[in-house]
């Protein structure tokens, strides 16, 4: 195993773990941050990818290594994150100011006084 | 005269690494906020300050030089910042901060 | 060899073992501050994986300026966390769905090992084809000459997203001013680091751009610092944030992706294809868009932290 390919399976990992996080987190925060892990995992998948293809750059004198090109494209990604993170958070604080709810489910939640009732219904889908 | 150097950036950066490692060390088991933010202050300070130090002899010319130096300079303008900001908070306890912020529920976990 | 793989491995079980606290940690701020070392941490990955422009994104964009927009939405969100503890699924759909995760991260495992020996490459040429446009960064090139529709459509997309922020805001305060900054309390400390860091900061942030032709940084690394500085600026209460219908704060959002794709329609005259720079001026052309769409790119992600407008009402009094 060399390093690009121990970062590779890092960066499966990472896609796994921020999918779980999606599905089971219920508040929205969470998700937006596990959402952010999987976009994380991909990035690195895709880095792997540019410093297998690399080589030939510094080969010719450039001196940086790796495919400049899946690199040029998670600097985009990169930043289109985060204005859709940015987007992402907006609309949860809205959501949050007007109907006093961090959560995705479709009906209204019960008062907040009433934990116990919440906690006997599990099934928290989004 | 290259040994001497190569000699001071070995013993600067392992003492800058202590500093860190006794900083961290003090940010987990220090009892409450303003102890832990010395202990953290501290390691920035002196530990990264002690690093950099440790670094110049390697650098190529006086700009990477100079760009050490704004980096310690940088990160202890910002860091005594943050460590005021965090003390102020600290001392007066904020209730829309309190459930994040309070002491104990930090990162002092074993 | 075997020392780097060891602080590789070290490296990599300590960004999962953050990933892990990102996820499972209670309280939402705690995951936050997680993810912000998780983040700095991803950049050290980016260097060892020889890619230093993605390390400065990451940790300037994908850390710093994503760390505080989810530091501040984890503060205010924080009275609602109880509520949502209770609504996670069941123990058993938590195995079941933790299982079908698994699955998918040995998938893409099993994708990493069993990747292509001699890997597909553009390398050689992007290699090829970097004299010509005067650049000596290849992602540079890339980002500016041979892939600059990705970059044109990138720098076009950030301001649907800004305007998909603004359009949250209730209708009494569109056009007013944003309000989702933290202020704090008034601290000379706070005054003091905005007053001297952004010098420095608006240096450093011309500095990568300009660097960014040769060297690694770029504009997006730039605009990043420079908007960092702005924010602080605004954080800190040193001044107010613009009214978003202000037009010269219109005009200056608009003005990069105007001038790229001006310059862009130009090519189809002067070098016979969309985006294609006319022969021995590539150089100053893609230096002129970087320059522009930086400060375009940097007014934009400042705003965007900045959230949606909270009307004219001073900051402090909101909410």
């Amino acid at each position: 195993m060399n390093d690009p390919t121990l970062f590779g399976l890092c960066g499966a990992a990472l896609v796994g773990l921020g999918l779980y996080g999606l599905l089971c987190q219920p508040g929205a925060l969470r998700k937006i941050l596990a959402f952010n892990l999987i976009g994380s995992g991909v990035f690195l998948l895709f880095g792997v990818i540019a410093l297998r293809g690399g080589g030939v750059l510094a080969a010719a004198g450039r001196g940086i290594d790796g495919d400049p090109v899946p690199q040029a494209l998670i600097i985009t990604g990169l930043v289109v994150a985060f204005a859709a993170t940015s987007i992402a958070v907006a609309l949860l604080l809205r959501l949050a100011e007007t109907s006093g709810r961090t959560t995705l489910e479709n009906e209204a939640p019960p008062a907040p006084s009433l934990p116990g009732e919440r906690a006997s219904r599990p099934d928290g889908e989004s | 005269m290259r040994l001497a150097l190569d000699i001071l950036t070995i013993v600067a950066v392992s003492l800058g690494a202590i500093f860190f490692l006794a900083g961290t060390v003090g940010l987990l088991r220090f009892p409450d906020t303003l102890t832990r933010l010395h202990a953290l202050t501290k390691a920035d300070n002196l530990g990264l300050g002690l690093v950099v130090l440790g670094l110049l002899p390697q650098v190529s010319g006086p700009l990477s030089a100079l760009a050490l130096l704004a980096v310690w300079l940088l990160a202890l303008l910002s860091g005594s910042t943050v460590g005021q900001l965090l003390a102020g908070k600290a001392a007066v306890p904020d209730p829309d901060r309190a459930p994040t912020l309070t002491p104990g529920a930090g990162a002092s976990h074993d | 060899m075997t020392n780097a793989l060891i602080v590789d491995a070290a490296l990599a079980l300590l960004v999962l073992g953050l990933a892990l606290w990102v996820i499972a940690t209670r309280a939402a701020y705690r995951a936050v501050v997680g993810f912000v070392a998780y983040g700095l941490l991803m950049a050290i990955i980016w260097v060892r994986l020889a890619a230093v422009d993605v390390a400065m994104t990451e940790a300037a964009l994908g850390t710093g300026l994503t760390g505080l927009l989810l530091l501040g939405a984890a503060a205010r969100l924080a009275p609602y966390e109880t509520a949502e503890f209770d609504r996670r699924p069941g123990r058993g759909l938590r195995v079941l769905i933790g299982l079908l995760c698994a699955a998918v991260t040995l998938g893409l495992a099993a994708v990493v090992l069993l990747l292509p020996a001699p890997a597909p490459s553009l390398a050689s040429l992007v290699a090829d084809n970097l004299p010509p446009t005067g650049v000596g960064n290849p992602v540079t090139g890339v980002l500016l000459a041979h892939r600059a529709i990705d970059t044109l459509l990138e720098s076009v997309v950030l301001l649907p997203a800004l305007i998909g922020v603004w359009s949250v805001a209730a209708n009494p305060a569109w056009g007013g001013r944003p309000g989702s900054l933290p202020r704090p309390p008034a601290s000379s400390a706070l005054t003091l680091l905005a007053q001297v860091l952004p010098p420095f900061g608006i240096l450093v942030g011309i500095h990568l751009v300009w660097n960014g032709a040769d060297d690694p940084g770029g504009k997006f690394q730039g605009a990043t610092v420079l908007a960092a500085m702005w924010i602080l600026v605004l954080i800190a209460g040193l001044r107010e944030a613009p009214a978003l219908r202000e037009r010269r704060l219109r005009v200056l959002l608009v003005v990069g992706a105007l001038v790229f794709i001006g310059i862009g329609a130009s090519g189809i005259w002067l070098a016979g294809a969309f985006l294609a720079y006319p022969e021995g001026y590539a150089k100053p052309l893609i230096l002129a868009i970087e320059a522009v769409l930086t400060l375009s790119i940097a007014a934009t992600l400042g705003l965007l932290l900045a959230g949606p407008p909270a009307g004219d009402r001073p900051i402090g009094t909101t909410s």
